[in-house]
């Protein structure tokens, strides 16, 4: 069997045991100060981002509704923004169903300032695909929820269980052809990132 | 891809260097990768620890891989992943096959992964009746083009857009003559998209795979792993050993790491963090070996084990820059595939640690601080023991030896040398001389260190 032969290749010629670092040196050293929403807004514009601070659903709404023509499929994983399909009704439908959304708005519960990233887990996703797939992608945040860099996000995830998450910067993109850069790759056209103040 | 050609590196890059003005944009634009690097860099004070922390990790793992590897596995299993175990690419490739063919599957979309070049896997499937489509779009583009990629991050940097237009005019329906990256990558998406929809498997790398919890996460900018693996019956993961971190918290490190060091993001798009399979569906996770284990052996050059495939000592290197990813030979180019290589094949490879200046470029960049020019210095001393050394220098060095070897012949040595540089600089530089093709000859000196200690003795009597 291959997995014993490697197993044991291995064991006769890893060096001798040396520790792991302790992290608690450098993640104190990350802790930044300042505005992690103005911080946020900076990074996440530069990778493509639309950042907008607004006060409650009613201000998301207003924009959406100026970007978004009525009649295109739209999904929301928000249960304050209802005028749309609510994910948890057409969670059960096949993947594939999803090839002609439009928007889809997701809530996250952590973002990361140092860069712009959104940490949604299948749970606020609904359907693993959802936010890849759709032609344009909406996350809500909450002014609180965002950490300074990924040694807190990851402190906040902790342990915690998923089957599958997802750190989320940016409109999908590519630079492969002579390093320009050009929005929408494979995945969403645009990142509209609502910042609940 | 392998060596069809059974040229060397000093003539692939010969080959190459034919094209100056391209030799310069190619060179250019790598630097400017490089630059975003540094910003990106400098911008995080506690950038060194950073790097010297990620180096730790990686250490503590090679150390302990037996006990991650086997945790890793249970823990993945424990999460409804399969995990199987290949010893070398001929076994990863069978198993990737059968999985497939169990299904009755015979197209398959597959996101970015190097191992799966050093397999060959897209070669052997084709033979099996397989298709696979490449759904970065880089290597979409070499694909398309019948070439390997010719960096690990950046799959078709050798190539211009005009060229690229032409591939997408003759393969995907592109207006002819059109090579506009907006345009062309809209394309690729209308093309690809139908193609994620109608894939029934998708094969995924790994960029980091955890011990503790037994997921897996891939790094992407496009998000094609994404659009591949959700919308597929079966997700098929291939990995090298060595991707193994003891805990989910060190991801932060090294996510931290990995995109400011390749193109200078601050993290790319997609961080995805594949944990159990969706309802209804299977995640495969394939352990390959290929020679890693014979290298983690290999006291001084278990350390390239380290490597996060972040592409930035190919950036940095002089010798890449000039000579490009083909010139290699081998599926990863540049410092770091230089060292990899000769562990599979010393004598296919010997030529590859000479391909540097050993200015150490390279090392100073590498995010886990590997010693990449120490370890090509060190090849260059095993292949020559072992009797690989490359053609090209074999004479050379012989003669160098020999010089060396006899205090008369090396002092009248010395001064015919600058008799020769001064006056008839077409005698070195000639095809006869192989070091001068690889080496910028220095300006001849006046007189030699030899006569200019004894002067200087004379003076001080
Ligand atoms: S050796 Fe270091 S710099 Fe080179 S690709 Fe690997 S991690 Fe990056």
């Amino acid at each position: 069997m291959s997995r014993e032969k490697i197993l044991a290749a291995i064991k006769a010629n890893q060096p001798e045991k040396t520790d792991l670092p302790d992290l608690d040196i450098l993640n104190a050293l990350t802790a930044t100060e300042g505005s992690l929403v103005q911080q946020y807004t900076t990074i996440a514009s530069a990778g493509g981002s639309f950042v907008y601070e607004v006060a409650d659903f009613e201000a998301i709404k207003s924009i959406l509704q100026k970007e978004f023509k009525p009649g295109v499929k739209i999904i929301s994983g928000i249960k304050e923004l209802k005028d749309y399909t609510f994910a948890e009704d057409v969670a059960h439908e096949l993947a594939h169903s999803f090839a002609d959304v439009e928007l889809a708005i997701l809530p996250s519960y952590l973002g990361v300032a140092e860069n712009g990233a959104l940490w949604l887990t299948e749970t606020q996703m609904n359907v693993r695909v959802l936010p890849f797939i759709s032609q344009h992608l909406a996350v809500v945040i909450n002014r609180n929820d965002l950490m300074p860099t990924m040694a807190q996000a990851y402190d906040k995830i902790g342990n915690a269980d998923y089957g599958y998450g997802a750190f989320i910067s940016g409109p999908s993109k590519t630079a492969d052809i002579e390093q320009s850069l050009v929005i929408g790759a494979h995945g969403p056209r645009s990142l509209s990132v609502f910042i609940l103040t | 891809m392998s060596n069809v050609t059974g040229k060397s590196h000093p003539e692939l890059a010969a080959d190459f260097n034919k094209d100056e003005p391209r030799v310069d944009w190619h060179d250019e634009t790598l630097w400017w990768v490089r630059a975003k690097r540094d910003i990106a860099a400098h911008k995080l004070p506690e950038w060194e620890l950073l790097r010297e922390t990620a180096s730790q990790i990686k250490h503590n793992v090679l150390s302990n891989l037996y006990t991650y590897l086997q945790q890793f596995e249970a823990n993945a299993q424990k999460n409804g992943v399969v995990v199987h175990w290949a010893a070398d690419a001929a076994e990863h490739n069978q198993i990737v096959h059968k999985l497939l063919s169990d299904k009755g599957i015979n197209r398959m979309v597959k996101s970015k992964s190097m191992l799966t070049e050093e397999c060959h896997l897209n070669e052997y499937l084709k033979e099996h009746g397989i298709d696979v489509i490449d759904s970065d779009l880089g290597e979409r583009i070499v694909q398309l083009a019948g070439e390997p990629p010719s960096h690990i991050v950046l799959p078709c940097i050798h190539k211009k857009k005009e060229e690229i237009g032409d591939i997408f005019h003759e393969h995907l329906g592109s207006a002819k003559g059109e090579s506009d990256p907006k345009i062309l990558t809209e394309t690729a998406r209308q093309h690809l998209r139908e193609v994620f929809l109608t894939r029934r498997a998708a094969l995924t790398g790994v960029n980091f795979a955890v011990a503790e919890t037994g997921e897996f996460v891939i790094c992407t900018n496009e998000g094609n792993a994404d659009m591949g693996a959700h919308l597929a019956e079966i997700h098929i993961a291939s990995m090298g050993f060595e991707k193994i971190i003891p805990e989910r918290k060190h991801l932060g490190v090294f996510l931290r790491l990995l995109t400011r060091s390749a193109t200078g993001q601050p993290i790319t798009t997609y961080s995805s963090h594949f944990k159990k399979p969706q309802e209804g569906r299977e995640i495969h996770i394939v352990i390959v070996d290929n020679g890693r284990s014979i290298q983690l052996g290999r006291e001084d050059f278990r350390n390239s084990l380290k490597c996060i495939r972040c592409g930035a000592c190919m950036n940095t290197c002089p010798v890449y820059r000039k000579s490009g990813g083909h010139s290699y030979h081998t599926a990863i180019a540049g410092p770091i595939g230089s060292i990899l290589a000769p562990n599979l094949d010393m004598k296919k490879y010997a030529d590859l640690p000479f391909a540097s200046t050993l200015c150490g470029s390279c090392s100073n960049v590498c995010p886990v601080k590997i010693n990449i020019h120490e370890q090509l210095y060190a090849w260059r001393q095993v292949i020559v023991k072992e009797g690989y050394s490359p053609a090209s220098k074999t004479a050379a060095m012989k003669a160098m030896a020999f010089t060396l070897s006899s205090p008369v012949l090396y002092r009248s040595a010395g001064k015919m040398g600058r008799v020769v540089f001064k006056y008839a600089p077409f005698a070195v530089n000639n095809k006869l001389n192989p070091w001068y093709k690889h080496r910028e000859m220095p300006k001849a000196p006046e007189q030699s260190f030899g006569e200019w200690y004894s002067k200087r003795k004379e003076g001080q009597n």
